[in-house]
């Protein structure tokens, strides 16, 4: 009997995030496929009814780590109280969001475990109780398929938004195991937040995304596209040329050395699409360009194309979806 | 201080990857130092020139064209340079990467390591971080703001999560992988291009570091890639041309009623 399908649940103020509840879905299905279980890590507090909803979103155990260094997040003891909990459940594969904490927190584990780490996986095979994934690298030029040693458990990091959640069934509960953890080492430590301006979700979880390029001219253009984000509920991007000119921060840039992004919907304005750009967006479902040059690389991944001035279409095209949204 | 820079070298990411014999294609590509370690080198820089002392080795693992990686480091103004051979190394594994750069480390010293947040080839995002677990430091990802006090033995970075920054206070000696944003890199000056000539790149095979090469080969490696595939060439799409408004209306209902993206 192999050991469970572990999730390390990403949890926000206590609560799970969306991508606990993904990879949560995601388990089920591989356990389903090699006749295994699924289990839970939750590390430090809890909010009530949290360890409920791990279950009805199909965790058949949990690992409940606590501790006074777990209060906030802290690589070292985060990653002592995840090795606790994996000594308890001794998992064949172990799941992380490939998020902000996920990909900081797994290597550490990684290391400790002495296990391989598939980063930012976008698909599981199971075959045979053998399991492989499936990677972007170049950021999206080229997929690889990635296996492991006999090493366990089998590590991943998940990337947001690929699986879907599954419908929680309240029906189901979860044994929970409380581990403590205690003396643990800790120099490094987050101490605080400082909230970007505007917002939205973050571009590597947004179904939405609208982005500038060059063609945006400078800071204030931007303008016109925010107030589209506003009315479709978008998360606003940008190309390298409109970051390297300065007229956005770089946590907005799409594309290699910027975020590797899967939305349902990409609306590229004034961009022409290096290959760097469309390494980072050419998985979203459906892309829209906008842009005056006929010839640009972009229209050759978009969807939908608009040629013309941005600066009539754009703001015509929030006109649009404000009316059509409304009905 | 000692500062400790990583560098890898990496595809051009102007590549079109192609895939030769079921491997990706590198016979007529141009190489270059990973953009995010180059933050790495400036911040090490800065920091040398704010504190007016100290030291910035830079070290590449890999094949004899990482010297180049090294040599436009060295450019940039680092003082010294290694190159890590990478003959018997399970390249493409991460943690038998950072086990060998573990033992650099050691033999080099340091008091600050610095390196990208992630190689853009294969993007695994782990080295950095394996790294600190494996020196038994602390570490901090994705640093987009770094204050280091030698002094105090303290540092405060900022590192990019969703939807802000977080503040981390950190000990020293510890990791730090760079994120797009820390500073805004040089270019190589002529002297600093002069001067590399006369710099000698030692090169330490894994003997010379002291490595079992069976913990780090490619029978030991934790992962390994099985193939590469390239994505789907995406369906040529409808444009649409013409009055600005009808073409923003029409765009409005496709998206709703053809692809129900919205």
């Amino acid at each position: 009997m192999p050991g469970p399908i572990a999730v390390l649940a990403e949890m926000k103020d206590g609560s799970a995030r969306k991508i606990t509840l993904e990879m949560l879905a995601e388990a089920g299905r591989l356990a389903r496929a090699s006749g295994g279980s699924v289990a839970a890590i939750a590390l430090g507090p809890l909010a009530s009814g949290e360890a409920d909803r791990l279950a009805h979103h199909g965790a058949e155990r949990i690992a409940h780590v606590e501790g006074p260094e777990l209060a906030a997040y802290a690589p070292e003891a985060y990653a002592e109280g995840a090795k606790l909990a994996v000594a308890k459940l001794g998992p064949e594969v172990l799941l992380l969001g490939a998020t902000a904490q996920g990909k900081d927190l797994a290597p550490r584990l990684a290391a400790r475990l002495n296990v391989g780490l598939a980063s930012d996986c976008v698909g599981f095979d199971m075959e045979g109780g053998k399991v492989t994934a499936r990677r972007p690298i170049f950021a999206g030029k080229a997929f690889a398929r990635v296996g492991w040693n006999a090493a366990r458990p089998m590590m991943a990091t998940v990337r947001a938004n690929v699986f879907p959640p599954a419908e929680p069934d309240a029906s189901r509960s979860a044994a929970v195991d409380t581990i403590a953890l205690g003396g643990v080492k800790v120099r490094s430590r987050v101490t605080g937040f400082e909230q970007s301006e505007g917002e939205t979700l973050d571009l590597t979880e947004a179904n939405i995304i609208v982005s500038g390029g060059r063609a945006m001219q400078g800071p204030e253009n931007f303008e016109i596209l925010r107030k589209l984000c506003k009315v479709i509920g978008a998360t606003l991007g940008a190309s390298r040329a409109a970051v390297d000119a300065g007229w956005i921060d770089h946590s907005h840039q799409v594309g290699q050395t910027g975020k590797v992004v899967n939305p349902t919907l990409y609306i590229a304005v004034g961009i022409s699409g290096a290959i760097q750009h469309l390494a980072g967006m050419s998985s979203a479902r459906t892309i829209v360009a906008i842009n005056k040059d006929r010839d640009a690389p972009i229209f050759k991944v978009a969807s939908y194309g608009i040629v013309g001035d941005l600066y009539q279409i754009v703001p015509a095209l929030t006109e649009e979806f404000a009316k059509a949204l409304k009905e | 201080m000692n500062i400790l820079v990583f560098v890898k070298q990496v595809l051009d990411t102007e590549t079109r990857i192609q895939l030769k014999d079921g491997l990706i294609d590198t016979s007529s590509v141009k190489w270059i130092a990973n953009p995010y370690d180059e933050f790495a080198i400036e911040e090490a820089l800065r920091i040398k020139e704010r504190l007016g002392a100290g030291k910035v080795t830079v070290a590449s693992l890999g094949l004899d064209r990482v010297r180049d990686a090294i040599k436009y480091a060295l450019s940039l103004g680092a003082d010294e340079g290694v190159h890590l051979k990478g003959d018997g190394v399970a390249l493409g594994d991460p943690l038998s990467v950072a086990i060998v750069l573990a033992a650099a480390a050691r033999r080099i010293g340091f008091d600050l390591i610095l390196t990208g947040k992630q190689g853009v080839d294969h993007d695994w995002s782990q080295v950095g971080v394996l790294l600190a677990e494996f020196l038994d430091l602390p570490h901090v990802s994705v640093v987009v703001k770094l204050e280091v006090d030698p002094a105090s033995k303290r540092g405060v970075a900022r590192r990019e999560v969703e939807g802000g920054v977080e503040v981390v206070e950190f000990e020293l000696p510890a990791v730090i992988t760079a994120q797009k944003g820390l500073n805004e890199p040089r270019y190589a000056s002529l002297k600093g291009i002069m001067a590399v000539k006369k710099k000698v790149i030692p090169e330490w095979s894994l003997a010379e570091l002291g490595i079992d090469a069976a913990l780090v080969g490619v029978e030991a490696a934790r992962t390994r890639f099985i193939d590469f595939s390239l994505p789907p060439p995406r369906a040529a799409g409808k444009i649409l041309e013409g009055d600005p408004r009808e073409a923003a209306r029409e765009l409005v209902r496709l998206l709703r009623e053809e692809a129900k993206a919205i």
